[in-house]
């Protein structure tokens, strides 16, 4: 991917980069303050949070009975008196507790009070599947967020991504959904240095070129794709990749210019595939590409069943590299 | 019930002809094989032989009429018994097993759901959607991605005379990839004065008539067009002497009685020059390149209202005397209208030869989807200079004309380096 900044380059993780938006939003703005399981005492359930206590006091950097409507409720609320929470589930598997806060009081309010009352709320955490925590803790919630009116959801792959969206999100004057993967915060990727890194909510964006097939995805999708689009090179197909990186708004812009060039589309999704963003995707496409199109749009989910505990099943369960390729290769009529 | 004849494909690429004349009128009997029509493609007149028996109930295409669509109902049929003719369909029919799909459907709904289930597999005569390889020329729904149904409405391709090579005979873009659309609809204006500015002219202001174009005269136009503005040509241009070879022949034909042309050897020596230089024996295809283990040369044959390129297959390997008899019988044929599609669909390699009419060199357009043309001129009395002195000699200039996508210039001069020392050393064709 290309990252135009003046400033250098720092490896990093995804998990740092989470870590540095923050602290950087909350020195930036005193209305900016985290809330949630073990993010303060415990630095974060899965380190997210490391240091913040530190820097920014028990005020600022709040430790949250297990409650999620409750914690996700008083976020709502400080919002709409002016505040800025960032609320952090513990993994977004837990916040189907709490999705009513978000939906009928995050999503709603600035609609239904006519625009008097906003709700500047992030709601963060892990989402989708990790490593064998089964049917319950598995679950990809993209599609449930995206569907809402008045929430903006965002699932970034890379570390760059992940910190200069989340720094937009804290500063949109709107709730927003911010979607992170467990597998990926230990995953290391160049971040510009600096403060100033900021990435615009609603823009997906080209982060490998090609010409025959083009591979969308999101969170850590993308990286399966990259994979696939390796293995694809070797084998003489130009695979180009996009990264949604924000899902609603969806900014199929540069999907529908790839397809005018490469004639076929796979979305790539781990999560379901029943009414999925890929179906969503898949059916944009259509009605605007309807023309360029040389074969069906195809979708690479997970199955459609609830995640398996076994290993070897949930291995099958998942997306794959090679399930990619394989559907990539149908989609360009080969074997 | 009565027999529909449809307008019969007579070529794989043909879509449409010229119903020349009937043999046959209202009222006849005929029986299976009687030729019943002659039929104008584009390159040759041909017979229809009638494939069922029957009483010719209506002939529904006027002798004489132009770009009947292939499909078309042009006759029909009564069986014994059967009257007359309501009237013909006239446009292609719909498959009748939709029908017979809808009665089941409503059957087995009938008999209710549980029913349904366990009789559906068993049905004898249950439609299965079979996504078959629709036929060329079937009148059945064609299967073709959108974008190849865009592409083939903006190049003017008629869906009905691909294979489509994707699933369940899908028509995909690679299907359409290198297939010369034969006429262009005018998409939009600036599309229609690009690619046809013809038919945005009228007349000079000069008394003229107006002369309809033969169908062959049409494929001309689109084919050479197209080769045109699709191909990058480039041309290169040897001088070849000719004492030697003009020696040998006029030995040969007076020893053996023969009359080998000139244009027998040239052939001939192209045909061995090709195998020599296999890289130039290509033809370009899109996303890939045919490359020919034989040498068949596609001889430029002028005839009335056009020209036509019957081939010598494998010309390399025949001898002078097979190529003069074989170049001599098609040549009678191309100017009789009786060629058929094998003697003149494919080659790999061109050749027009114009030195009779004492040219001395000439560019031919590329005959897609060949690679190559070579153009002669006449071997003519020419000073040439050799070991320091002014000699005459008698000189052929030959043009090789190139598709640059499928051969590059070094490539070009391979082949035509390999000819002029066959041409001038004749000897070595008996090889």
């Amino acid at each position: 991917m290309s990252i135009d900044v003046k400033a250098g380059l720092k490896s990093q993780t995804v998990r740092e980069a989470l870590r540095d938006a923050m602290a950087e939003e909350m020195r930036r703005d005193p209305d900016v303050f985290l809330m949630g399981e073990e993010v303060a005492q415990y630095q974060g359930a899965y380190k997210v949070s490391q240091g913040l206590l530190d820097e920014f006091g028990p005020k600022r950097v709040m430790d949250t009975p297990i409650t999620e409507h409750g914690f996700a409720g008083l976020g709502v609320g400080a919002a709409f008196a002016g505040l800025k929470p960032i609320i952090e589930f513990m993994t977004f598997n837990f916040a189907m507790q709490a999705i009513d806060q978000i939906i009928n009081s995050a999503a709603k309010t600035r609609y239904m009070s006519g625009g008097q009352i906003g709700c500047p709320i992030v709601f963060r955490g892990p989402n989708g599947a990790a490593s064998r925590v089964a049917a319950q803790h598995s679950q990809n919630y993209a599609a449930w967020y995206a569907h809402i009116p008045g929430l903006k959801v965002v699932a970034p792959y890379s570390a760059a991504d992940a910190k200069g969206l989340l720094k937009a999100a804290i500063r949109d004057p709107n709730p927003v959904v911010f979607l992170e993967n467990e597998i990926l915060y230990g995953k290391t990727f160049d971040v510009p240095e600096g403060d100033d890194w900021i990435v615009p909510l609603g823009k997906s964006a080209v982060v490998r070129e090609g010409s025959d097939v083009t591979l969308v995805a999101y969170s850590i999708a993308v990286g399966q794709c990259l994979e696939a689009a390796d293995a694809l090179a070797a084998d003489g197909v130009s695979a180009e990749v996009i990264d949604l990186r924000t899902l609603r708004p969806l900014d199929l812009e540069p999907v529908i210019a790839s397809v005018q060039k490469t004639n076929r589309l796979l979305v790539v999704e781990e999560g379901w595939p029943t009414c999925g963003i890929s179906a969503e995707v898949s059916a944009r496409v259509t009605e605007q590409a309807f023309d360029y199109l040389d074969a069906p749009v195809l979708r690479v989910a997970n199955a459609d069943v609830p995640t398996p505990y076994a290993a070897n099943l949930e291995k099958l369960w998942l997306i794959s590299p090679e399930k990619i390729i394989t559907a990539a290769k149908a989609a360009l009529y080969r074997d | 019930m009565s027999i529909e004849i449809r307008m019969p494909a007579l070529s794989p690429t043909m879509e449409k002809g010229t119903l020349a004349k009937w043999l046959i009128k209202e009222g006849d009997t005929i029986a299976a094989g009687d030729v019943i029509a002659e039929i104008e493609t584009d390159k040759a007149t041909m017979e229809v032989e009638a494939a069922d028996e029957g009483k010719v109930g209506k002939l529904a295409v006027a002798a004489g009429t132009a770009d009947v669509p292939v499909g078309t109902v042009i006759a029909v049929l009564l069986e014994e018994g059967e009257a007359g003719v309501a009237s013909p369909s006239t446009s292609p029919s719909l498959p009748r097993k939709r029908e017979s799909s809808a009665e089941e459907k409503v059957d087995s709904r009938l008999r209710g759901n549980d029913e349904q289930k366990k009789s559906a597999p068993i049905l004898p005569s249950a439609p299965t959607p079979q996504p078959t390889v629709p036929a060329a020329h079937d009148d059945a729904r064609i299967f073709a991605s959108p974008l190849a149904r865009r592409i083939a409405k903006q190049s003017g391709i008629d869906l009905n005379t691909l294979q489509g090579s994707g699933p369940g005979g899908r028509v995909v873009k690679r299907d359409l990839e290198g297939k010369a659309p034969l006429a262009r609809p005018q998409v939009a204006a600036t599309a229609a004065t690009a690619v046809a500015p013809a038919t945005v002219y009228g007349p000079a202001d000069a008394p003229h008539e107006e002369v309809k174009l033969s169908t062959m005269r049409k494929v001309i136009a689109e084919r050479l067009s197209e080769s045109k503005r699709t191909v990058p040509h480039f041309y290169m241009t040897v001088d070849v002497q000719m004492d030697h070879l003009l020696a040998a022949r006029k030995d040969i034909n007076e020893a053996e009685g023969l009359k080998l042309s000139v244009n027998d050897f040239i052939i001939k020596a192209l045909a061995i020059a090709l195998k020599r230089v296999p890289e130039a024996n290509v033809q370009f295809a899109g996303d890939k390149l045919y490359r020919y283990s034989r040498a068949d040369v596609s001889v430029a044959v002028a005839i009335d209202g056009g020209l036509i390129t019957p081939i010598i297959r494998g010309a390399d390997t025949k001898g002078l005397i097979e190529i003069s008899n074989e170049m001599r019988a098609l040549a009678e044929k191309a100017r009789a209208g009786k060629l058929m599609p094998e003697d003149y669909k494919g080659g790999t390699i061109s050749l027009s030869n114009l030195g009779m009419y004492g040219i001395k060199e000439f560019e031919a357009v590329i005959n897609p989807p060949q690679a190559a043309i070579l153009a002669v001129g006449a071997a003519e009395q020419r000073a040439v200079i050799k070991n320091g002195q002014i000699v005459p000699a008698t000189v052929m200039s030959a043009t090789l004309s190139v598709d640059h996508r499928a051969i590059d210039g070094a490539i070009g001069a391979k082949l035509l380096t390999a000819f002029k020392a066959l041409i001038e050393n004749p000897a070595r064709l008996a090889l």
